[in-house]
């Protein structure tokens, strides 16, 4: 698919699925989409293998938008980027957004046919600094 | 086998000892891997706690799966030369801690592997060590005075470029994991609780100055 790919990494699986169905309610099948939540090991966190897992299964050559919650999924979604690596790695951009907000304003402008950074902008809109 | 001055040397104030074989002790890498798990384990519930005070309540958790992960390959990882056994333990921790600190004390770890050579005397040491300061600093998005993990990195940094004693920087570790108390947080969900955050220690500080005095002990069970 040649629409950027959207990946929602939250602490809770509940709430990067019920990010997800958001998104999916919004534009279908039209966007690459996955999601990642908890630790790996029942609780509530992000793994840097579960978010390179989504940043593969959402992989568009157009490039992928990455939507957190806190900060350990803003840190391990950076990290999971260095060690995917280049040339793939430059097209991987982690949004400063709120993550429900973020997601569906940036998989709405991804289903348009926007670039990598027109997605970005927009989900950036919604945060204040 | 990691070649590391022994505390006589690291006495020497402002005297670097390079490539003399007589000034160096061999550590044992897997022992102390197996040394710093034993730590994080023991100490995981005080960590869970102090978290919980100011956090999310799972960096014991988090710190003792990493490390218990890295454990399992303890031999595997310490059979590398130096620089390739603290990328190895740096991947590890990246892959399984599942919280900030994975990549935190991940980059720390990877950082070191880089910068650091396979035989370091004390001033490589120190260099490498300021450089994978700057890589977790520069992964946190933080600076030193934010209640954190730096604030017990730098001073560290400090104490081996100013040649203190082993004994010495593990005073000055923990003495600057305990300075952490009287701060209030500007990074990582402590920072959300503002001047709430400020009369607990931060947990990733006293975790830095746990692994700290495991070195220490193991470099002077050597010397």
């Amino acid at each position: 698919m040649s629409n950027v790919g959207i990946v929602i990494v939250s602490h809770s699986p509940l709430v990067a699925e019920g990010t997800a169905d958001m998104v999916r309610q919004m534009v279908g099948d039209e966007v690459p989409l996955a999601w990642c939540g908890g630790n790996g090991h029942g609780g509530l966190g992000t793994s840097v293998e579960a978010i390179m897992g989504a940043i593969d299964k959402a992989w568009s050559e157009a490039g992928v938008a990455i939507l957190v919650d806190l900060g350990g999924a803003e840190t391990n979604s950076e990290m999971a980027v260095e060690m995917i690596g280049e040339p793939r790695a430059q097209k991987i951009i982690v949004c400063n957004a709120p993550i429900v907000e973020g997601a569906v304003m940036a998989a709405t402008e991804a289903s348009g046919g926007a670039s990598l950074r027109e997605v970005v902008a927009t989900a950036h809109e919604l945060s204040p600094s | 086998m990691l070649q590391l001055p022994n505390d006589r040397s690291f006495a020497t104030a402002g005297k670097v000892q390079t490539g003399n074989s007589g000034d160096m002790t061999a550590l044992n890498l897997s022992k102390l891997i197996t040394a710093a798990a034993d730590t994080i384990a023991e100490h995981a519930e005080e960590l869970t706690a102090l978290d919980q005070a100011i956090g999310d309540g799972d960096h014991g958790l988090n710190m003792k799966r990493g490390f218990e992960a890295v454990r399992a390959e303890a031999d595997v990882f310490a059979a590398k030369p130096l620089p390739d056994t603290l990328k190895a333990i740096g991947t590890k921790l990246v892959m399984t801690v599942g919280g900030a600190s994975g990549p935190l004390f991940g980059t720390l770890f990877m950082a070191l592997g880089k910068e650091i050579s396979a035989e370091p005397d004390r001033a490589n040491l120190t260099t490498a060590f300021g450089k994978a300061i700057e890589a977790v600093a520069a992964r946190g998005k933080s600076q030193v005075g934010q209640k954190t993990m730096l604030d017990v990195l730098q001073p560290v940094h400090d104490a081996l470029a100013g040649g203190k004693t082993v004994a010495e920087i593990v005073d000055i570790a923990d003495a600057a994991a305990e300075a952490t108390v009287p701060m209030k947080a500007l990074r990582g969900r402590a920072s959300f609780l503002g001047d709430r955050s400020i009369g607990h220690m931060d947990a990733g500080a006293r975790s830095t100055a746990l692994l700290v005095r495991t070195v220490g002990q193991a470099i002077g069970e050597s010397a």
